[in-house]
């Protein structure tokens, strides 16, 4: 039985298929990132991704909103096929949110309008409507109350918050987390992994790029391991974390678990 | 029991000290003297040396201000009446440092124009200002046009009726094809001006409506004022007001051209900015003045000052365009990618995220550019226009005022100063404005 037909019977995720990869590859000029990647996530499937740096899982979820261009291969998202089509890159990009290791809020703006910005001027939303929209998602993410400041009198799980909430606000299908809490102190990594987890329990469908193995227990419903470019690994986290089969996977899981 | 507090830690406060006011060297000018000017030794000697130079220049210059003579024939009349400066000179010639050799009873014209500046200006500058003036900044340039060089309304509107043309244009593609309708909209335009606009059919036309001033009395017609007859500070305000505003516009397209994943547009802006700062400008007027005449069609006639605000502009603009670059390269590259990331196309995420943020860290460079092409505006008395320094020359070679030039300098020296402050104080309110960084 395949991956795919297993995840299938678990409840709340569905038979049909948010992403499918099919051999793909890239190269940053003569470096070879990816290889050969074949992926299928299903509909509220949350995947997590892990692997030392430089391993090409930044890269991988890049890929998917064509920040970063792929050489070889499919990527189809939500039925779309990602070419050099510009028309397809915004769709796909419209529907799939994203949030980054370092917030990328825009500082020139309140955290109200960071979040009204793309639903106005991409979905062509009425102000009021927007501001509606944000400011529920700024309450489910905790703070409403400092929504006409600027970023950068928030700390920073309350800008990653705010991140999360302004890929929100335009109704994503898909969410991608590239390592959302690589750049926070210690204290503030649970608020945020709270967020997280609420957004899970929405059914959401996520792929996390994190080193955050407690969430990945928690929440994840697949872990995979990158090593070199490739997919070295993938399971069910209790199998893939008390069972790891490649040697690869043990030495990871050792030094990441191990202090 | 006396010795008991000595003798014990704990403690506790009965009554309280009541607030009283600071030691007297603390307080008010005192301590700002202190603080300010008298902190070390080493300090203390530079403040008196300064006090010391700050007297002499008193001294010296205040008497020639005080004893200055405002009416007199010429300089050696001057010198009779009093011992300090000759700013007589000025209160003759005064309408040729400001309008040049502009006709006396059309004067008011050029002054209407001025005044209508700030209204046109208001919006542009402060956001407080009611959106309403935006009307007045659009129409500014064909009103004031038409106020100083006079004739028939009919060339303004003509070339008004072009933009209104392009913008509509402009308007109706811009929803669904932003890079297209900017193309379109510049190709109409220019296509419009060149065979129909101001050049003949539309023009004609209204002439037709309104009367042709050259025939006899016309509606809405002013008396010609040719562009030879323009100087002073009025030629320096034409030139610079012009040039800044096309060059910001011109010059941000340059920077966005030039980091372009399309070559040619990005190899065109890269030609014309590095082949633009190679060249002194003056050479660039030398080529406005002479040399694009042989370029032209022959019969075809441009106005000399138009030739020239198209190379200060040009100048300008390939300036403006590497300051602005610089912003562009200062902000982190994860702007642009949580714009693209959002689905914002290019000119969205252009308009929306990365030129407020580009355009905020250039202020300073940006208006350092514009206060020097302020000022390069005096290079145009070498090809024989009269600007406030071209002025200068014929007094200077009239036998009544042969001789001075601390009055005339300083004069121009005062003028320009007055706008360059201005441009320098409204950046730096600009900049804490736009400060949201909290840094």
């Amino acid at each position: 039985m395949s991956m795919a037909e297993a995840q299938s019977n678990v409840p709340g995720i569905s038979d049909e298929v948010a992403i499918s990869i099919t051999g793909m590859n890239k190269w940053y000029g003569d470096f070879h990132v990816l290889r050969d990647i074949d992926l299928t996530v299903q509909r509220g499937e949350r995947i997590v991704i892990c692997g030392p740096s430089g391993s090409g899982k930044s890269t991988l979820i890049r890929c998917i909103n064509a920040l970063e261009e792929h050489q070889k291969g499919e990527i189809v998202v939500d039925g779309t096929l990602l070419s050099s089509d510009l028309k397809n890159i915004d769709k796909i990009r419209s529907e799939v949110g994203m949030c980054f290791q370092h917030f990328n809020l825009f500082p020139h703006l309140t955290i109200l309008e960071n979040c009204t910005l793309a639903p106005i001027w991409v979905r062509k939303m009425p102000k009021k409507e927007a501001e509606e929209i944000a400011m529920h998602y700024l309450e489910k993410v905790k703070i409403p109350d400092q929504a006409n400041k600027y970023p950068g009198q928030l700390s920073g799980g309350q800008q990653q918050r705010v991140a999360i909430a302004r890929s929100l606000c335009m109704r994503p299908r898909i969410m991608l987390f590239d390592e959302p809490t690589s750049a926070l102190d210690p204290e503030m990594i649970k608020e945020v992994l709270d967020t997280m987890v609420s957004l899970a329990e929405d059914g959401m469908t996520m792929l996390c790029v994190t080193h955050e193995m407690g969430f990945a227990r928690q929440v994840a419903n697949r872990v995979i391991f990158m090593d070199a470019g490739q997919i070295v690994e993938q399971n069910e986290p209790e199998e893939f974390f008390n069972n790891p089969k490649s040697d690869r996977t043990q030495l990871f899981l050792s030094q990441i678990l191990g202090h | 029991m006396s010795d008991t507090h000595a003798n014990t830690v704990a403690f506790v406060r009965e009554t309280q000290i009541p607030q009283s006011p600071p030691p007297a060297t603390e307080r008010g000018i005192v301590k700002w003297l202190r603080e300010n000017m008298f902190s070390s030794v080493l300090n203390s000697i530079l403040s008196l040396l300064s006090i010391f130079f700050i007297f002499m220049l008193i001294k010296d210059l205040g008497p020639w201000f005080w004893n200055s003579t405002w009416n007199a024939e010429n300089l050696a009349e001057c010198r009779e009446l009093n011992s300090g400066a000759c700013f007589a000179v000025i209160n003759e010639r005064w309408p040729q440092f400001f309008f040049g050799f502009y006709p006396a009873e059309e004067r008011w014209r050029p002054v209407l124009a001025f005044l209508l500046l700030f209204p046109a200006l208001a919006p542009v500058l402060f956001d407080k200002a009611p959106r309403a003036l935006l009307v007045v900044t659009l129409l500014f340039p064909f009103v004031a046009y038409w106020l100083i060089w006079g004739g028939s309304i009919a060339f303004p509107l003509a070339v008004l009726l072009g933009f209104v043309l392009a913008f509509v244009i402009w308007k109706a593609l811009a929803k669904t094809q932003p890079t297209i309708a900017l193309i379109v909209s510049v190709l109409v335009l220019v296509l419009y001006q060149l065979v129909v606009g101001g050049a003949g059919l539309v023009e004609n036309i209204l002439m037709g409506i309104l009367g042709n001033p050259e025939d006899g009395p016309a509606l809405l017609a002013f008396e010609e004022v040719e562009s030879r007859n323009i100087g002073g500070f009025l030629l320096t305000l034409i030139l610079g007001i012009t040039s800044i505003s096309l060059a910001l516009p011109i010059g941000i397209l340059l920077a966005l051209g030039r980091q372009s994943d399309l070559i040619i547009i990005k190899y065109i802006c890269v030609g014309f900015i590095e082949f633009i700062r190679g060249v002194p400008l003056i050479t660039l007027l030398f080529v406005a003045n002479v040399l694009l005449a042989y370029f032209l069609p022959p019969g075809t006639t441009f106005d000399l000052i138009l030739r020239v605000v198209i190379m200060v502009t040009a100048f300008a603009a390939a300036y403006l365009a590497e300051v602005v670059r610089g912003g562009l390269a200062a902000l982190p590259r994860g702007q642009y990618e949580a714009a693209d990331s959002l689905g914002l196309d290019y000119w969205q995420a252009m308009q929306l995220i990365i030129l407020p943020q580009a355009l905020k860290i250039s202020i300073p460079g940006i208006v350092n550019v514009f206060i020097g092409l302020f000022k390069d505006t005096v290079l145009v008395s070498i090809i024989s226009m009269y600007d406030p320094l071209g002025i200068v020359q014929p007094i200077l070679a009239d036998s009544d005022w042969n001789g001075i030039l601390w009055e005339l300098y300083g004069f121009v020296a005062l003028f320009f100063f007055i706008f360059c402050y201005a441009m320098s104080q409204y950046s730096r309110y600009l900049e804490q404005k736009l400060r949201t960084d909290h840094r």
